[in-house]
């Protein structure tokens, strides 16, 4: 996704935080969107603070800072912190597992309950590539074959080769009645990922972007009392201010 | 819901700061954690609560009312239930930036460190004074002690325990911190705000120590390193309250692989041959009760989850204040510490005031909260203890004050049974002593020495 066209174009951080049940795919998704890469049965994640991927929209750039839950969210002990100041939610479930659409609503239900009021919530239907559907996703060539895109099996398929559990409509119905943004898609082959992420960037309102550090950074508006901030990595920190915040 | 495992390496009771500080190294030391809580939020008594929690937690307000709403949106309130501050250059940030914890939380100045002299309708405030400059423009002091006391700033800051040359005459390794004093001929007043708002002592046991000097001296210098760090004051405050803290420990240790449940009970803690063996536990809040048991050669916790172990070794209070103006005499600082030294209020522990404000996001605009906490001296009336500190507030909208809140220290050093218990949050006003308790069962339960720096290096999996 590197861009070297022209004019830096005004640059902003959005905090995305994953939600979902384990094993649904998360990583993978944000494996595939950042580095356009995907593991079979992916252990799961470990040691990432958090991954960074910039998405360029035409009139500016967001850098989505990706929380994953590192495993919190399994005995429920998800801390306030994680959800805090996020400006987007990537709500995933398996379409391949009906439970994992039940988890899915509870996320979204906690975060209405718990996160900022101007979230921007994408439900992720993902595993697309173990349903007939993904026959017709179209224009990739990557060989289909019977492994699950995410890091535990699905539920195998039935006759017509097709496990999807989910129906589009039922959760894109959902979706609908949450204001939710929803797609389908495949960590494994791709389909679908990066416009989940662009379709996020462009709901995202103007004005609850704040300016990365770097050029022009100074003209954003700042709230009261911004100076007192202080940056205790010292010297990695006053580098950053100097140079493009690339 | 999944299955826990049928043995870790280290299980970890409480979700407090020094609990979570531990799991996180220990996690990305490579070590199995299993780290569980009874409550159903991280922090144990070191968590930020909102205004409705604290309302019901000291139950301050008659049935069927709801108080709190005259406050804003309970979210928006973050109150620290123990009042610290970082010291900017201390080792709790010297822990945070090294593993990288920082990147989870942002931090802020606290605007001023302040000390009160006299008492009554004579006190006064001011800036406590963190060098040469700041002391020769201090109203502490009079025009003589200013010089007398810039030349005791320049002598510390020119200090070298190993350099006999720089002690003055003096034998530092036998002389107290009072003969010290007397060389630069320092004021009673003078040694007051030194002792006490610089080298953060409770008391004054440290002046008539003999060999305590090169400690006080550290002490000062940290406080005065601190200062120069960022200017204003020499402590810094994390958005979101103190609450974060653990917070970003307990997710440093999970990234590591670390397993964290709360809301669980712990019904029996399990010993072979006089040591540890594991635990019983029932994990609540979810249908059905998940009931476990697992294994693990040690266990580490705060006291409250080991009382047969813990002794009590003193008693805090504190009161937390709701106000809607800053602290007189501060300048309106949006955050400040003041120290009452004791002698000025004739007692034998200091008094702290710390307050933090909307500027770091711990109440709604326009309020600011305000903990006054010492170390009980008396067994009742524990209010009048605490008076001196409640004048300095002027108009309170809402006060917390419980009673006095036991200090606990372990029994032994859990080297015999594999137990290595936590101490409470002390009084003091910062975390050094907390840090010291890090480093202290670090070293007790890993058998070496805790070395922070470089610790994610070679073991950082992926990055940015």
């Amino acid at each position: 996704m590197a861009d070297s066209a022209g004019a830096p174009r005004p640059s902003s951080s959005v905090k995305l935080v994953l939600l979902g049940e384990a094993a649904v795919g998360k990583s993978s998704l944000v494996l595939r969107f950042v580095n356009n890469d995907f593991q079979e049965n992916k252990e799961p994640t470990i040691g990432a603070a958090f991954l960074t991927q910039k998405c360029n929209l035409p009139t500016r750039t967001i850098k989505f800072e990706i929380w994953d839950t590192a495993g919190q969210e399994r005995f429920a002990s998800l801390a306030p912190m994680y959800y805090r100041n996020a400006q987007a939610a990537l709500v995933v479930y398996d379409l391949t597992k009906p439970t994992s659409l039940i988890k899915a609503k509870h996320w979204v239900a906690e975060l209405q309950r718990q996160a900022s009021p101007g979230i921007v919530i994408a439900l992720v239907g993902n595993k697309l590539d173990l349903t007939n559907a993904s026959a017709a996703a179209g224009g990739n060539s990557e060989d289909e074959d019977e492994e699950s895109s995410g890091a535990a099996g699905g539920d195998g398929g039935d006759e017509s080769g097709d496990a999807r559990k989910i129906s589009t409509e039922e959760a894109k119905t959902y979706a609908e009645e949450e204001s939710l943004l929803f797609f389908e898609t495949s960590a494994k082959t791709g389909h679908n990922v990066s416009e989940v992420f662009t379709a996020i960037a462009n709901a995202i309102p103007e004005t609850s972007l704040k300016s990365t550090r770097g050029p022009g950074a100074s003209n954003a508006v700042s709230r009261g009392g911004d100076e007192q901030r202080v940056n205790l990595t010292g010297p990695r920190g006053d580098a950053a201010k100097d140079s493009c915040a690339c | 819901m999944e299955e826990i495992a049928p043995s870790y390496d280290v299980i970890v009771l409480g979700t407090g700061l020094t609990e979570c500080i531990l799991s996180g190294v220990l996690s990305v030391k490579g070590k199995k954690v299993l780290h569980i809580d009874r409550n159903d939020h991280y922090g144990g008594e070191a968590a930020s609560v909102n205004l409705e929690t604290l309302f019901k937690k000291y139950g301050n307000y008659q049935e069927g009312t709801k108080p709190w709403e005259a406050y804003g949106r309970p979210a928006d309130w973050n109150i620290d239930l123990v009042p610290k501050l970082l010291m900017s250059s201390g080792e709790l940030t010297n822990i945070l930036v090294s593993t990288d914890v920082t990147r989870y939380l942002e931090f802020k100045q606290v605007a001023g460190s302040y000390v009160q002299q006299g008492t009554g309708s004579k006190a006064t405030v001011a800036k406590v004074p963190s060098d040469a400059t700041e002391a020769l423009k201090s109203p502490l002091m009079g025009i003589f002690e200013k010089r007398r006391m810039k030349a005791f700033i320049e002598w510390v800051g020119t200090f070298d325990v190993k350099d006999v040359a720089s002690h003055k005459g003096m034998d530092m390794s036998n002389c107290t911190m009072k003969d010290v004093y007397e060389k630069f001929g320092l004021e009673p007043g003078t040694r007051d705000f030194i002792g006490h708002a610089m080298a953060l002592y409770l008391d004054d046991g440290y002046i008539d120590a003999p060999g305590k000097a090169p400690e006080t001296i550290d002490r000062i210098r940290l406080y005065g390193n601190s200062v120069a760090r960022y200017g204003k004051s020499p402590y810094i405050y994390p958005l979101y309250g103190l609450g974060e803290l653990p917070q970003g420990f307990a997710r440093l240790s999970a990234i590591y692989g670390g397993t964290y449940m709360l809301n669980a009970n712990i019904e029996e803690i399990k010993y072979e041959g006089g040591k540890f063996s594991g635990i019983k536990a029932t994990m609540t809040g979810v249908e059905p009760e998940m009931k476990f048991e697992t294994k693990a050669p040690m266990i580490l916790g705060d006291p409250s989850y080991f009382p047969d172990k813990a002794k009590v070794v003193g008693h805090v209070l504190r009161a937390i204040c709701v106000l809607k103006h800053p602290l007189a005499g501060t300048n309106d600082a949006d955050s400040c510490q003041l120290i009452i030294p004791q002698s000025q209020v004739g007692r034998k522990n200091d008094i702290y005031i710390a307050c933090v404000s909307s500027a770091h996001n711990v109440c709604p605009k326009g309020y600011y909260v305000a903990i006054v906490s010492t170390i009980a001296e008396t067994s009742a009336n524990h209010h009048l203890e605490l008076q001196p500190g409640i004048d300095r507030l002027g108009k309170i909208e809402e006060q917390f004050m419980g009673p006095p809140i036991p200090i606990y220290e372990p029994l032994e050093d859990g080297t015999k049974d594999n137990v290595f218990i936590s101490k409470s949050y002390d009084a003091t006003s910062h975390f050094e002593t907390t840090t010291d308790d890090v480093q202290d069962i670090y070293r007790r339960c890993a058998g070496e020495e805790l070395k922070v720096e470089g610790l994610r290096e070679g073991v950082q999996m992926t990055e940015e």
